[in-house]
């Protein structure tokens, strides 16, 4: 039998094996009661005392705070990575690249820039009460950021090597230090006491905005804000 | 049939989709693309179901968790892709070889 036979019916086998998976797991879902609370009333019950009307927030911040300060440091490892396997490029087609980028673009980013900024401030205030919070704010200043790579604006020039660095870690330091700081307290590690849980809620999530920010940027950048442009002009130049 | 149920098993079929990409597809940059497909599905799931509380707001616990893992499921994308790139710059190779021999 040649080998593409044997690959076509290894295809068709395993899609057969995948749809008695997908159907298996469809049997699982309709056979799931059609109401149910969850874990609902347990957080509605205790929303009170965790500092932040929105439950979501509450959920992320208070009650399962470990979840939220792993996955900075998950994003702080992905980062590392991105970094180590970054090569230097050097490209001199950065004339071309230049003169190649839109003019409609820069103005768009002109009108474009202050509207995100306000609306990440607003995503990260209102995720106290309403859907929002410092995920969704670091996004929306992220793409920002990915719009001022792609329109080449040198934003990031005055930003030293070490700055970055600070700006990628602070929100993990923060967190970490608030958490331990509640121990003081004679509580456990980011147990947060009901009168300032509002405050140290408020806290990690403004430094995690813009910590969030400037690593799903310098993910976009392979690893590295402050060369962006020269990134931006090596792949420009393999394209062309 | 609820408008939850069809969204759960939307993300059902998502899911498998993306496991078959997964193990079927030789390019590596499909395989990230079935990897972040079988990520939305569970995703999906576990929004739909959360759904299901007698009230009018939805189980939080479930929602927190999804954003969660959708940040990690972009990061994870981002360290595959770098890999990827550095892969294919010192190897020119984007394809899984065809015979493991």
């Amino acid at each position: 039998m040649s080998r593409l036979r044997k690959t076509e019916l290894a295809k068709v086998g395993f899609g057969l094996i995948v749809a008695m998976i997908v159907t298996a797991l469809g049997c699982a879902i309709l056979a799931l009661p059609g109401e149910e609370s969850g874990l609902a009333g347990a957080v509605m019950l205790n929303l009170d005392q965790a500092g932040a009307k929105n439950p979501v927030t509450a959920v992320l911040l208070n009650f399962r705070g470990y979840d939220t300060l792993l996955e900075i440091a998950v994003l702080l490892l992905a980062v590392l990575g991105a970094r180590a396997l970054a090569v230097d490029e050097s490209a001199d087609d950065s004339e071309h690249f230049r003169s190649s980028i839109n003019p409609v673009l820069i103005g768009f980013i002109r009108v474009i820039a202050p509207v995100m900024i306000i609306v990440a401030g607003y995503l990260l205030w209102v995720g106290g009460h309403a859907p929002g919070g410092a995920f969704q704010a670091g996004a929306v200043l992220a793409s920002l950021g990915v719009l001022l790579v792609l329109a080449d604006i040198n934003w990031t020039q005055h930003l030293s090597d070490y700055s970055e660095r600070i700006l990628l870690t602070i929100s993990l330091v923060v967190f970490l230090s608030v958490g331990l700081a509640t121990m003081f307290n004679a509580r456990n590690f980011l147990e947060f006491s009901p009168s300032t849980a509002k405050w140290c809620i408020l806290l990690i999530e403004a430094v995690a905005t813009v910590s969030i920010a400037v690593i799903l940027l310098a993910l976009f950048c392979c690893g590295k804000i402050s060369n962006a442009r020269k990134y931006h002009e090596t792949t420009r130049g393999r394209v062309e | 049939m609820t408008t939850v149920t069809l969204y759960a098993l939307c993300g059902v079929i998502l899911f498998g989709i993306g496991f078959y990409g997964v193990i079927i597809c030789r390019h590596l940059l499909r395989k990230v693309m079935a990897l972040n497909l079988m990520g939305t599905g569970v995703f999906l799931i576990l929004i739909a179901l959360a759904r299901r509380t007698p009230g009018d707001r939805p189980d939080p616990v479930p929602h927190a968790m999804v954003l969660t893992g959708i940040v990690v499921a972009v990061s994870a994308t981002a360290l595959a892709l770098a890999l990827l790139r550095r892969l294919h710059r010192e190897t020119e190779i984007g394809d899984l070889p065809h015979d493991a021999k």
